[in-house]
């Protein structure tokens, strides 16, 4: 298959960047679209041109590293999936197509299509855990948790971390990020006896990194690689609620 | 107070503030349609004007409108800095954004774009319309039926009226569920009733207020 | 070199408690003046530094990704083994212990391989606490299952994520010690060089991969927790960016490299497609459960599966193996795709895959069972290769996903580097020639959690450090080393890309260095990687500038090591005329085609010394003893 595509090139952090046409050709439609990007990269690399920089690593849709925004959709068109999971077959012989950085205010870009969403580490940093110090814990099987609450918590838990959810958003909102990590906490009995401090803390640190707020549009769902429920979110409300007037 | 401006401060809290505004804004809608139901009432307006004569004269009532004066303004404020934040969040736009493919149309339009900003004028005019000249008006010329019988017999007027109501069902239409979710209160088991809660709020309300014009205008 | 593994006297379920007691303390308020340097922030980095940072030192943690949670451990898909015994079920410390050294095929140490054990059910007690969503039944209590063909219930798992979970869990105990400040991370960091002042670890060299600058930070010890190799073979299971650098360049320093031709080929990976294929990827074992691995019986059949009627279908591992037949280990069975495709009977476009049915399984148990069981696997199957798993049967191939072997480490995981501390799949210390499922994740967290927060209580203890600042001369002197070797690298300007020399190592290390390795393909391999080496010192096109992101050239710096490790790899499985485990020499196989050791003459650890690029390592051998468990030969017909 042969493609165009219009790319996002920014030197680095401090360049305004812009939109540069390339085309490939004779792509296996079972070629992923990052492998596309590979046959882009030694094309470039062989013409003396900068190559494409993008975040990856695993390739198989968990380290949460890579994140395009494809044809205006996070991770591309399709639903539960990273862009490294993405494959060329679903595209159209021919078609352009765009390729951009998440765009946020608090993922500032680094180079072309890598982004820096360390913002989203110290928001876990401020309170996303369990202080639980190593050693200083009971037997495992001391604490019960309902098979139901489980679960929940672990549809909450498997966030990658990858922010298509503040990619997606019209808002720049990382509530869906956020809400992953405080509804899955909140939902295990280990977790109940910091969730107060917790929702303040990751809320605040949330808002001075420049998020932007939830208005409940759920394009963050749509996006998620994992499908995280926005029923997450509303229980974050809750916890902050709850912690507000308590 | 510390704690309220902590919470008006947190993006959260601003959202939970709209909520409560602006389902508080909803109960007010009831009382409402429900008064001005009786403008259908064969009665020459009679019940209609004992109505909105005592809705005007009661202290009660009274004390509760500056109440819904206040949540009006807070739903605005809230609703203004929220929307402001969230514009600067996105420094950059995106060259193709295909928002439409994930969400719905009314929660892409929300409080101070199209719809909200209609709702404003929508209330300006009402507003402008039947309380200014009950309040303010040394002599109110006429009683409020007539006042009601007499703006909707404008078929502008009325067109106008009927526009607004279709922004303002829009603005239910994403607001009153999301007031829901907002308070943490839309959870798997609820979700249902929210919904149904919501068509009430979103569509039959709005209907109901927009058979008034209907009626002055073709049957009356 | 003299090897000494340090392992404590007496038996061996007292091994680990007495040397606890034995070991120094460093007093609590002194912990702080200590700095330690841990590099990488998978399972083992990141629990290490956040177990030290806990403890009161002051940790500098690096990793070339943005934020730690994006380390390979968050791949691992199968699950955590800890003896816990909830399934009533016969399970013990012993047993684990015993299943272990077996499974490694008797390569490893015994006295590791039992703290491992004895310590892995505190991982559990530590991951609940931290708030790892391991499945639960329906009274609340933790869930077990079977895994990789061990008798008992012993694998605490969550979904099919559960090194995702456990490294979460890891991060978010890290991201803690960041908050309180004990810890320092350092995202977008290489570390290219270790230091070494009077032969002590004291520091590193890293490169800031955004800005390019060369840096240098000095500790009192330094733990590397980076991983394993696999990516030496291009294709493998392995991240992309996953690399050795770290450890070579520690080996290249003085670190003797342990048994490095311990490589694990898992047998159900999605064959590669074509040429353009980047990575393959790993479905979980579990799927022979219920699929049969089966090929055509005659060679080169080009017939759609459907087409190919039952009697023409050769199900060769239960043929060949009629008691374990389709669940046979990890081993086995890789090797045997192997050999039938070789033999041309393989399927698919490539010819390079087996078939693994459902067919039956389906037609027996319900299409619902099957979705039930395997559903996230069917799916992510009909997403790369676009073929329903349901409609007809999956191709299937073995890809490297795992190193047994690493950098040589003693009891206490250090290295032969006086303050080099080595863990999780870096090192080389637990699974011997072949690792069992679930494993991998247990033995990281054990390092990092249970065993380096004592072990460097003792070093620091018990050594004594002259100040070091980061403008003296050994770190000045390998910043220039560093630059000198970019500077080089950016300045070859020749035709062919990193990408093309890696994949050229690639396909050299699996045709000859793979699955079967035999003596004539391994000195092939040997004239092959040095004149591959040589032609990408001369031949390698980078691009772009030093002083920038410059992903090009952090990959060749990553190639560059991998050039030289493969032909260490190659030279040890040729020195290593046995097959065990992983290593098979088609050389040594038992009548029925099984692998044979030769523990009169190999029953030790391989620990290779440096001498040089291009120049014979020396050998250095730490002798193994079992005294617990009697080495027999593995049996599953």
């Amino acid at each position: 298959m042969d493609f165009k595509l219009k790319i996002w090139r920014q030197k680095n952090r401090d360049d305004r960047g812009r939109f540069v046409d390339y085309e490939v050709k004779n792509v296996s439609p079972d070629a992923s679209f990052l492998e596309m990007l590979d046959i882009l990269n030694v094309d470039l690399v062989k013409r003396g041109e900068e190559p494409v920089a993008f975040d990856h690593d695993c390739r198989e849709g968990i380290c949460g590293s890579c994140g395009l925004v494809v044809n205006g959709r996070s991770h591309g068109p399709g639903r539960g999936i990273a862009t490294c999971e993405l494959r060329m077959r679903g595209f159209k012989g021919g078609e352009t197509i765009v390729a951009e950085p998440w765009r946020a205010k608090s993922f500032p870009i680094l180079k072309d299509l890598i982004v820096d969403r360390t913002a989203l580490d110290r928001i876990i940093a401020a309170g996303g855990y369990i202080s639980s110090k190593t050693g200083a814990v009971p037997e495992a099987n001391s604490i019960q948790v309902p098979k139901p609450a489980a679960e929940e918590a672990m549809d909450a838990a498997s966030c990658i971390g990858c922010g298509a959810c503040v990619a997606a958003c019209p808002n720049s909102s990382a509530m869906l990020f956020v809400a992953a990590k405080v509804s899955h906490l909140a939902l295990l009995p280990q977790g109940k006896v910091e969730r107060k401090e917790r929702v303040l803390k990751m809320i605040e640190q949330m808002d001075k990194e420049g998020f932007g707020n939830c208005s409940n549009n759920y394009a963050c769902e749509a996006e998620c690689p994992k499908k995280i429920s926005v029923t997450h979110i509303a229980r974050l409300n809750r916890e902050f609620i709850l912690a507000e007037i308590s | 107070m510390n704690k309220f401006t902590a919470l008006y401060r947190s993006s959260v809290g601003k959202k939970i503030i709209m909520s409560l505004s602006g389902l508080f804004l909803c109960t007010f809608l009831v009382v409402h349609v429900v008064i001005n139901l009786f403008l259908f009432k064969q009665d020459g307006g009679e019940t209609y004007n004992r109505y909105s004569e005592f809705m005007s004269s009661n202290p009660f009532i009274r004390t509760i409108e500056i109440v819904l004066f206040a949540g009006l303004i807070a739903h605005v404020i809230s609703g203004t800095l929220v929307w402001l934040k969230n514009r600067a969040s996105r420094p950059v736009a995106y060259e193709m954004y295909q928002l439409k493919d994930n969400t719905t149309f009314t929660s892409r339009t929300p409080m101070l774009t199209a719809s909200a900003s209609l709702v404003g004028f929508f209330l300006v005019i009402h507003l402008r319309t039947f309380w200014v000249p009950n309040r303010f008006w040394e002599t109110a010329p006429q009683s409020n039926y007539d006042l009601v019988a007499a703006a909707f017999s404008d078929p502008v007027y009325s067109l106008f009226y009927i526009v607004a109501l279709v922004f303002l069902a829009f603005h239910l239409r994403h607001g009153f569920q999301s007031g829901f979710q907002t308070l943490g209160l839309s959870d798997k088991q609820y979700k249902w009733l929210i919904d149904s809660v919501a068509v009430i709020f979103w569509l039959f309300i709005p209907l109901m207020f927009a058979a008034m014009p209907a009626y002055f205008l073709w049957f009356k | 070199m003299k090897l000494d593994s340090k392992i404590p006297a007496g038996p061996i379920e007292k091994k680990w408690d007495s040397h606890r007691f034995n070991m120094k303390l460093v007093n609590p308020a002194n912990k702080r003046k200590y700095s330690i340097i841990v590099i990488g922030t998978g399972l083992a980095g990141a629990s290490a530094a956040a177990s030290l940072g806990e403890l009161g030192y002051n940790v500098l943690t690096f990793s070339y990704h943005e934020s730690p949670r994006r380390a390979h451990s968050i791949a691992a898909q199968g699950g955590i083994n800890a003896p816990k015994n909830y399934a009533n079920d016969g399970d013990s410390i012993w047993r684990l212990f015993y299943d272990t050294v077996k499974g490694g095929d008797y390569r490893a140490r015994e006295a590791n391989v039992y703290r491992l054990a004895q310590v892995s059910g505190s991982i559990i007690d530590q991951c609940v606490a931290q708030g790892v969503p391991f499945a639960r039944d329906y009274a609340g209590y933790l869930d077990n299952r079977s895994f990789g063909g061990a008798q008992v219930s012993r694998t605490f798992y969550a979904r099919g994520q559960t090194g995702q979970q456990l490294l979460l869990g890891a991060y978010s105990a890290l991201s803690r010690q960041i908050n309180a400040g004990t810890v320092k991370f350092f995202p977008r960091r290489e570390m290219l060089e270790v230091v070494l002042v009077d032969g002590q670890a004291r520091g590193v060299v890293c490169r800031d991969l955004v800005t390019g600058k060369i840096e240098t930070y000095a500790a009192n010890a330094v733990v590397l927790a980076t991983g394993g190799y696999a990516n030496t073979f291009y294709l493998s299971t392995m991240a992309k960016a996953s690399n050795a650098t770290a450890i070579w360049r520690a080996y290249k320093k003085g670190a003797a490299f342990a048994n490095p031709c311990f490589t694990q080929i898992h047998p159900t990976c999605i064959p590669q497609g074509g040429d353009y294929q980047s990575k393959l990827t790993l479905m979980s074992e579990s799927l022979r459960n219920d699929g049969r691995i089966w090929v055509p019986k005659k060679k080169g059949d080009t017939r759609r599966a459907d087409q190919i009627p039952e009697e023409e279908r050769d199900y060769y591992l239960e043929r060949l193996y009629p008691s374990f037949g389709n669940l046979v280990p990890r081993d086995v069975a890789s090797r045997r795709a192997k050999e039938m495709c070789d033999k041309g009977y393989g399927v698919g476009p490539t010819s390079l895959a087996v078939y693994l049915d459902f067919a039956e399984s389906i037609k027996r148990l319900g299409r619902h069972v099957i979705e039930e069981r395997y559903g996230n696997l069917f799916d992510m199957y009909h997403e790369i290769t676009a073929e329903d798993p349901y409609k007809g049967p999956m191709r299937i191939y073995p890809a490297v996903h795992y190193t047994m072997g690493g950098l040589w480490v003693d009891y206490n995981l250090m290295s032969t580097i006086p303050g080099l501390f080595v863990l999780g799949e870096a090192n080389f210390s637990d699974h011997g020639a072949n690792r069992l499922g679930a494993s991998a994740l247990m033995q990281g967290l054990a390092d990092g959690y249970f065993v380096i927060p004592y072990t460097m209580g003792d070093y620091l203890a018990s050594t004594k450090f002259k100040p070091v600042k980061v403008d003296d001369a050994p770190f000045i002197e390998a910043q220039g080393g560093i630059e000198g070797l970019i500077k080089k690298l950016m300045s070859i300007n020749g035709k062919k890309t990193v990408e093309e020399f890696h994949r050229e190592l690639g396909k050299i290390m699996w045709d000859n260095v793979g699955m079967g390795r035999n003596r004539a393909g391994l000195e092939k391999a040997l004239k092959e990687i040095p004149r591959l080496r040589a032609e990408f010192w001369q031949n390698v096109k980078l691009v772009g500038v030093s002083n920038d992101m410059n992903a090009e050239l952090e990959r060749a710096g990553r190639v560059a090591d991998f050039l030289e490790l493969g032909e260490l790899l190659a030279f040890d499985a040729l020195h290593r005329e046995e097959s065990c485990g992983g290593h098979f020499r088609e050389e040594h196989h038992t009548e029925e085609g099984e692998a044979q050791r030769n523990d009169k003459k190999f029953s030790y650890v391989a620990a290779w010394e440096f001498t040089g690029v291009g120049k014979k390592p020396i050998l250095n051998k730490e002798p193994l003893k079992f005294e617990y468990v009697k080495p027999s030969q593995r049996s599953y017909k």
